[in-house]
């Protein structure tokens, strides 16, 4: 127990640990101190100075995130002159700032805006004589990025440094020059950005954001020969309710299914059918790879953030990287084959919408490797090169596709529940916790045990993998082999395994990874806020959702056992290798 | 009394080691190798010498903690970017008795046990950069540097670090990330430097000035400096004398000597009819006529409502409008801010729109309260003392020169036509 320290903050007394900042201290007191800068999962930065408190004795304002308690001391956080500072320094940030908040993606949720309101600015003093205009990073398949939306509080920074281990973006310039930037001012696209989308869940304004193709969703729904398919990853109907305003972590399926259906798609399907698919592949490339002394240990592939970073960081470790396409992936290449043919539709006119809680999924539908369906056509329909397509055509984040339905009204929080079209909406418990942290590892491993040791698993939850810890870790006894699995999300977790793999120094036969803290529900294309508290209630949700499913193994979907016995034959067959399996590419720094 | 210029203004003294030693230099490294670090203290805790750079923070002080930190390695670093318009004292140290320097911060280091030092250097000081190089080399030719003291145990090696020709590298902990290579930005103070500094070490910091007091303080006694000049802060001060005053240059005096001695005994008086006085450079605010018996110490200048600063004394006459003088402060401080922290970084944008607008014609007389709430808010919460001291001139040439904004304001008129007024 450390030392305790009493002070008094608005004349209440109180009694807290010697670290103790005094914004912390103040939420004892129920006081919410207003704050820009800082953010609960990154470092103290103190430099938007909007949380300053009066201090007795001291000169001048502190800022609360930065100042720590002392014994006595005594802390006023509403005088006038605390009040009347924190005003003009978000007047003095509202004269540096456009004015479209109209037109702004942050429009309801702007921490600035929000902040402008809440602290009574009703006027501006400053007029808006000398603001640069910057030109806005629109480079990357993912994300984008205006300049002049920044209040440069260094969010986006800290989240990519600290959380992410990547670091693509700084402060350049001085003054009232200072920009955040990537490395020479290349873009997004052209450094070693992952598209995790961190830096937007934690972005105050409409500085950063997904890069949208909700219009061309829209295009695609219209046209009469399109027939559009949509695929949603299991963390969306965790976390989509939120944008309704339901409580954080309100599991909505049904009604997610009826909301898009009421957008006029063709067919509601299931990105957790791609997910069994990619646990029937995986499960059986890790055999595969003990049994013939592969490459071990192998790691997920699912987190297209986390792919783009190894492909930068740790170029000499892609061979551990298992080669199965992630579920979106190989949903798209199944719906444009199996299934096209199925309802002999033309490939080319069947359109596939993700909707994801990613936003780097937007630049994985795009690498050009992506396009398997195309080469499997290509004889078939005499195609040329011109007329290649994607697998995937377009992905939503969830906040997008939350948008989409709010643009035509539907009145999502009293829809019915409706379930998604069958076949490629059939999915199990399996596949659900895809969107958890450890949930590829749980359920990679149910089917592994039953694959390798051909008996039933029993106990079907493994709890060690679960959970919120950055790195877990677990041994599973299969057939004599005691099989070592770990666990990270956030990239600078991974980082960690990571260069023991590097140094060949790795315990372990198998290893997941995703990019985003909490795994795919915490990621960059999900509701904003996005934070530690919120993350559990959804990963709870999806838990709950697994335990109420009938099946709960990837290899007992029946739809996914009818794919294999009428297409695919069995896996890591030919057919699978060419449309749900693929390579990666070494990348630089910058 | 001079402790600091003896050897420079000396005739003939020449910036070589020999001419160095040939005045007693190296004496005091000598004497305080004999006389060990508690009693090195002692005499400069007994001295009240405090720290030249503007903030006047107790040098004993200072040092003492850095000795009782239990961290090691440790750290001295001379602050060398004498960046503040209307200083050049720094500059004079550095390039006509470098050893004088050199000399305090090997004392310094063996004092609170560090055995690494850095001079950073303002990045336009071309000339003093090779002079501290060949200094550095001499002594440690003469073993007054490097490995092994004057045949101690101790040793000590300087590093030379040039700045990149911002203004807020001044502010000690801007330095401190400038000099580990990082973008020159203050960091959130507490921790000082003194407990976490360089490399997250325990680090001295000072200015050249206060380092150069460093050697006579051994050599002459705490006792001895604590009686020259003011009793509220001894010692002697380099004043800068400069603007418009018929002798301009930097002058060695004891603290406490009046303003108007200063001026019109070692300036030898005002060109023209004084206006204004800036005592501390553009960061003070602005003394006038009748405050000149105000004595140039740290406490005093406080009390009159302006900050001594590092002694940049301005001397402005009657043939200068304030509100331009004002928009000058304001466009200095734009664009040397940071840009860290939001009330300097937007601030002294506005600050300078505004005075612009006024200087045109086009200023409204609630500008006047705004830019006085403008640099209350500053000096409260900006971070480091560039945002804190950012606005003083302007805020107090608008308090003492009123009428000339009321002029700008409201009869679109500059009495002396400096301003464009459209």
């Amino acid at each position: 127990m450390s030392e305790l320290v009493n002070l008094t903050i608005d004349g209440y007394q109180l009694q807290v640990p010697k670290e103790t900042t005094i914004f912390e201290a103040a939420k004892k007191v129920n006081i919410n101190i207003p704050h820009l800068c800082y953010h609960e999962s990154l470092s103290i930065y103190g430099a938007c100075r909007v949380c300053v408190v009066e201090i007795e004795g001291r000169p001048r304002l502190e800022p609360s995130c930065a100042t720590l308690v002392e014994e006595g001391m005594k802390v006023k956080t509403n005088t006038a002159r605390v009040r009347r500072a924190r005003r003009m320094i978000v007047e003095l940030l509202l004269a540096n700032h456009p004015e479209d908040c109209f037109t702004c993606d942050r429009n309801q949720i702007c921490e600035l805006r929000k902040l402008a309101y809440d602290l009574g600015i009703r006027e501006l003093r400053f007029e808006k004589g000398r603001r640069y205009h910057y030109e806005m990073d629109i480079s990357s398949a993912s994300i984008v990025r205006d300049p002049n939306k920044c209040i440069q509080c260094s969010r986006c920074i800290r989240v990519c440094s600290e959380i992410q281990s990547v670091g693509a973006i700084e402060f350049v310039n001085r003054g009232g020059r200072t920009q955040v930037l990537t490395f020479f001012n290349k873009g997004l696209n052209n450094v070693e950005c992952t598209n995790c989308g961190q830096c937007i869940l934690v972005c105050p304004t409409g500085a950063l954001r997904e890069k949208t193709v909700v219009e061309a969703v829209w295009e695609a729904i219209a046209s009469p020969e399109k027939f559009v398919v949509v695929q949603t990853a299991p963390a969306v109907r965790s976390a989509i309710g939120e944008e309704f305003n339901l409580p954080a972590g309100s599991l909505v399926t049904g009604k997610m299914a009826a909301a898009l259906r009421r957008l006029g798609v063709d067919k509601v399907f299931d990105t957790q059918f791609g997910a069994d698919l990619t646990i029937m592949e995986e499960a059986h490339e890790l055999v595969e790879r003990i049994r013939n002394r592969g490459t071990l240990p192998m790691i997920t592939s699912c987190s297209p953030g986390w792919i783009k970073y190894i492909e930068h960081f740790f170029p000499n470790c892609l061979e551990h990287l298992s080669t199965c396409k992630s579920p979106q992936q190989m949903f798209g290449a199944i719906a444009k084959t199996y299934y096209a043919q199925k309802l002999n539709i033309d490939p080319r006119n069947l359109v596939v919408v993700s909707i994801m809680p990613c936003t780097a999924k937007k630049f994985e539908a795009k690498r050009p490797e992506m396009c398997s369906v195309f080469h499997y056509w290509r004889e078939k329909l005499g195609l040329r090169e011109e007329d290649r397509f994607f697998d995937v055509d377009f992905v939503l984040t969830t906040r997008e596709a939350a948008r989409m339905i709010k643009e035509v009204g539907i009145d999502f929080v009293n829809l019915p529940n409706e379930d998604f079209d069958t076949p490629l909406g059939v999915s199990t418990g399996a596949a659900v916790i895809f969107g958890a942290t450890g949930g590829v590892m749980e359920a990679a491993l149910r089917t592994a045990y039953e694959v390798v040791t051909g008996k039933t698993l029993e106990k079907i939850e493994f709890e060690q993998v679960r959970g919120m810890e950055g790195i877990k870790e677990a041994e599973v006894s299969l057939n004599g082999l005691s099989l070592k699995v770990a666990v990270a999300h956030g990239l600078s977790n991974a980082k960690v395994l990571l260069e023991q793999v590097e140094k060949k120094e790795s315990p372990y036969h198998f290893i997941e990874v995703m990019a985003c803290p909490g795994g795919c529900l915490g990621g960059g294309g999900q509701p904003i806020p996005t934070n530690s508290e919120i993350r559990k209630k959804r990963a709870d949700s999806l838990y709950r959702e697994d335990e109420g499913k009938p099946i709960r193994k990837s290899h007992k979907n029946p739809a996914i056992i009818a794919l294999y016995e009428e297409f695919l034959d069995k896996p890591l067959s030919e057919k699978s290798h060419r449309l749900l399996h693929t390579i990666y590419t070494k990348r630089d720094r910058y | 009394m001079k402790v600091i210029l003896k050897n420079i203004e000396k005739e003939g003294y020449s910036p070589a080691i020999s001419s160095y030693i040939g005045e007693g230099g190296y004496a005091a490294l000598r004497q305080a190798l004999k006389i060990g670090p508690e009693k090195i203290l002692s005499e400069i805790k007994k001295s009240r010498l405090v720290g030249r750079g503007g903030a006047g923070f107790p040098t004993g002080l200072k040092w003492e903690f850095a000795r009782k930190s239990r961290e090691f390695p440790r750290y001295v670093v001379c602050n060398a970017d004498e960046g503040e318009p209307g200083t050049f004292k720094d500059r004079l140290i550095l390039a006509r008795d470098p050893y004088l320097l050199i000399e305090a911060m090997v004392i310094c280091g063996f004092t609170i046990g560090a055995e690494k030092g850095f001079i950073y250097i303002r990045g336009e000081y071309f000339e003093v950069y090779e002079i501290l190089q060949k200094a550095i080399r001499e002594a440690e030719e003469y073993h007054f540097l490097g490995r092994n003291i004057l045949g101690s145990d101790f040793s000590f090696e300087i590093d030379l670090y040039r700045g990149a020709g911002a203004y807020v590298c001044g502010e000690e902990t801007a330095l401190l990330d400038s000099l580990e290579g990082k973008k020159g930005q203050s960091r959130v103070k507490p921790p000082f430097p003194t407990f976490v500094g360089f490399n997250n070490k325990p680090t001295v910091l000072n200015n050249v000035e206060t380092f150069a007091n460093i050697p006579a303080i051994i050599l002459k006694g705490g006792e001895w400096f604590s009686r020259i000049g003011s009793e509220l802060s001894p010692g002697t001060k380099l004043y800068c004398l400069s603007g418009d005053v018929n002798t301009p240059g930097v002058y060695e005096l004891p603290t406490g000597i009046s303003l108007r001695e200063l001026i019109e005994k070692y300036g030898n008086g005002v060109q023209g009819k004084l206006k204004a006085v800036l005592p501390g450079g553009v960061s003070s605010g602005l003394l006038l006529p009748s405050d000149l018996d105000v004595a140039m110490d740290y406490p005093s200048v406080q009390e009159a409502g302006s900050i001594l600063g590092s002694g940049a004394v301005i001397i402005i006459n009657d043939t200068h409008c304030m509100v331009d003088l004002a928009k000058r402060c304001a466009e200095f401080f734009d664009y040397e801010s940071c840009g860290k922290c939001t009330p300097c970084r937007e601030g002294t944008k506005r600050a300078r729109e505004i005075l612009t607008n006024i200087t045109r014609g086009l200023g409204e007389v609630s500008d006047l309260s705004l830019l006085k709430e403008l640099q209350e808010v500053m000096f409260d919460t900006s971070r480091c003392g560039l945002g804190q001291s950012a606005l003083n001139a302007v805020r107090s040439s608008l308090e003492k020169f009123p009428g000339e904004f009321r002029e700008h304001i409201l009869e679109k008129k500059c009495r002396l036509g400096i301003c464009p007024m459209k």
